[in-house]
């Protein structure tokens, strides 16, 4: 009794790791948007869901190869997210921050109504069934370990972007000082885009994997987006590794919760840890402390 | 003519179903009263830079609670509709006495109180035996539906005067507190919230004051439409979807002034009628996409919101918006 009910804990333990590694791809790129230009894109979700009919239409519908199905939704999300900062954000880069969230609130509308009207509402998927492993008893999705790899990958890659290429450096240097940047010759306005195009693209890489697991349909946004949210804001926004520590711990209270109750009771959970999280690390984990 | 106008809108507003029969109409403007209340309830706090998202639990604390006791208990709305206001003033002070204690503000209190939301949609889903889960839930009829005691009443315009009460007291609410010392500390607090403690105000009691009565108000909202519609779900009054919808229908209407709320919840579902009525069912979709366009194009050029802006063109001077 007490073995079998051991191998399905680490089942769930290592579930959700395999699964905090995709919560932190996701918030990777809000992360990201929000440590440089300051704004919260509050419509990501959708543009997660963009990229996962993106590649249902390339790999279903037109049969391109996975691989350039995926490049090709990455490409187009990234130019959502350019045409989102120059519509949206760029006109209200000097206002109240909560315009800018409220503007991007109006762009989640938009996008999850164009994709109704445009696709209809019914569930859609890949059709490609992977494999579950079976390791020692215990079964491992296949897909979730895929997603985990490309996870890591799209991590390291950004982080040589922004530590060795010299815009990776611009990047993080806005991040650091919005003001004096732009006096010491920085193009505030290029660095911008390009932050949003890396942006957009890393949800598409998201919507890549997610897509691999989950059906789409127009408000499959709202599933993820507020998850997203919230590892960003528990791992302090604009601080990647603690987004990453945050996404594999909500993953697994609601991998381990799930186990024993309902999954519905490992969102209770983790969002409820969420909310009293905050209240003892207001700016996030690993927030160094600031005056 | 400024002192007579409100009073003569109110009568006309109050003699329209002695008046005007007509089912379907009344049934729209009772769904407006009752979200014009629910988004006042919202901008009584979100006026002063209090942008929460998690209104939409508030608003499923207060349907949930007050039909649940109802079916499960036998007790009467009118005992359980205040319970439900109270769990979601109880909510309130909860999630509201940390966040102001330790300075929660600006994007991470709209992201915490989105939490709020998610855990009361969750958990509704979660006792699905006992809520109906995502299928939602009917408060039990008695006596054929028509009864002061149960609150279920079969005549539109009955519920009508009810939401227009309730209306007009949301509105009278919004107005006190627009008249009240409360409005100047929260004003300081959201200019700038450590030269307004320096200044005497105590900053996390002036906020809870005002979220726990939004809160509870939301709840009435709440718990109004469930007995109105005799049909709950989480999509409908709960979740992040309602959520969302609250705080941009207020800011569509106009934040800043009294009858913003309601512009705002007039103008979109008679957007979503129209859009229904001419295009049919392919109209799904359609008034969202509107919407959401009509929204971003709002923020950009008329941050006041429509009503905000067209009293700052043709009010009179003292009206001003920020």
């Amino acid at each position: 009794m007490f073995g079998i009910f051991d191998i399905y804990f680490l089942q769930a333990v290592i579930d959700g790791v395999l699964l905090g590694g995709v919560f932190a791809l996701l918030a990777l790129g809000l992360n990201l948007i929000f440590g440089v230009i300051d704004v919260v894109w509050i419509c990501y979700g959708e543009l997660l869901m963009a990229g996962m009919y993106g590649m249902y239409y390339c790999y279903t519908v037109y049969h391109l190869p996975f691989l350039v199905a995926a490049l090709v939704s990455i490409a187009a999300v990234g130019g959502l997210g350019v045409l989102l900062h120059l519509l949206v954000i760029a006109p209200l880069l000097g206002t109240a921050p909560l315009n800018q969230l409220l503007a991007t609130g109006g762009v989640l509308f938009l996008l999850q109504s164009a994709a109704t009207v445009l696709f209809g509402i019914d569930f859609r998927n890949l059709g490609i069934r992977l494999p579950i492993l079976d390791v020692a008893g215990m079964y491992l999705s296949y897909a979730r370990l895929i997603a985990f790899l490309v996870a890591l990958a799209g991590m390291a890659a950004l982080y040589l972007f922004l530590s060795k290429s010299y815009i990776g450096a611009a990047i993080r240097a806005i991040a650091q000082d919005r003001q004096i940047m732009p006096l010491m010759g920085v193009d505030t306005r290029r660095i911008y885009i390009v932050t949003s195009a890396i942006g957009g693209g890393l949800a598409g890489l998201g919507a890549m994997i997610l897509v691999l697991q989950y059906d789409v349909q127009p408000f499959v946004g709202l599933t993820f987006a507020p998850i997203t949210f919230l590892v960003c804001v528990l791992g302090g926004l604009g601080n990647m590794i603690g987004g990453s520590v945050a996404a594999v711990l909500f993953a697994e209270i609601i991998s381990i919760a799930g186990l024993y109750l309902d999954l519905e009771w490992g969102y209770v959970f983790a969002f409820g840890i969420f909310v009293v999280l905050m209240f003892f690390r207001p700016q996030g984990l690993l927030a160094r402390r600031r005056s | 003519m400024n002192r007579i106008f409100p009073w003569l809108m109110g009568a006309v507003l109050v003699a329209l179903p002695f008046v005007y029969h007509q089912p379907y109409p009344l049934h729209l403007m009772v769904l407006v009263l009752i979200w014009s209340f629910a988004y006042t309830s919202w901008s009584v706090m979100g006026r002063f830079g209090l942008v929460s998202f998690g209104h939409g639990g508030f608003m499923g604390i207060g349907a949930y609670v007050s039909a649940l006791l109802w079916n499960h208990f036998h007790l009467t709305p009118w005992l359980g509709i205040p319970l439900g206001m109270a769990a979601a003033a109880a909510v309130a002070l909860v999630i509201g006495y940390p966040s102001f204690r330790f300075r929660i503000t600006g994007h991470y209190f709209a992201l915490l109180t989105l939490a709020l939301s998610v855990i009361v949609l969750q958990l509704v889903t979660a006792t699905r035996e006992f809520t109906g889960g995502s299928l939602g839930y009917t408060p039990e009829r008695y006596n054929h539906g028509d009864s002061i005691y149960a609150l279920q009443f079969p005549g539109r315009d009955t519920w009508y005067l009810i939401a227009l009460a309730v209306w007009a007291a949301g509105l009278l609410i919004r107005w006190r507190v627009d008249r009240s010392m409360l409005r100047y500390a929260l004003e300081a607090i959201a200019e700038d919230e450590d030269a307004a403690a320096a200044a005497g105000v105590h900053v996390t009691a002036e906020k809870l004051k005002v979220t726990v009565l939004s809160a509870a108000m939301t709840a009435l909202a709440g718990a109004l439409y469930g007995q109105y519609q005799m049909f709950i779900s989480p999509d409908t009054v709960s979740g992040v979807a309602v959520s969302l919808q609250m705080v941009f229908a207020v800011v569509v209407g106009g934040l800043y002034v009294l009858l913003g709320p309601t512009v705002g919840a007039a103008l979109t579902i008679s957007l979503t009628e129209t859009l229904r009525v001419w295009f049919g069912t392919g109209a799904i979709g359609w008034d969202n996409v509107v919407y959401g366009t009509l929204l971003v194009l709002f923020i950009i050029f008329l941050p006041q919101g429509l009503l905000g802006s067209l009293m700052a063109w043709f009010g009179p001077a003292r009206v001003r918006g920020r």
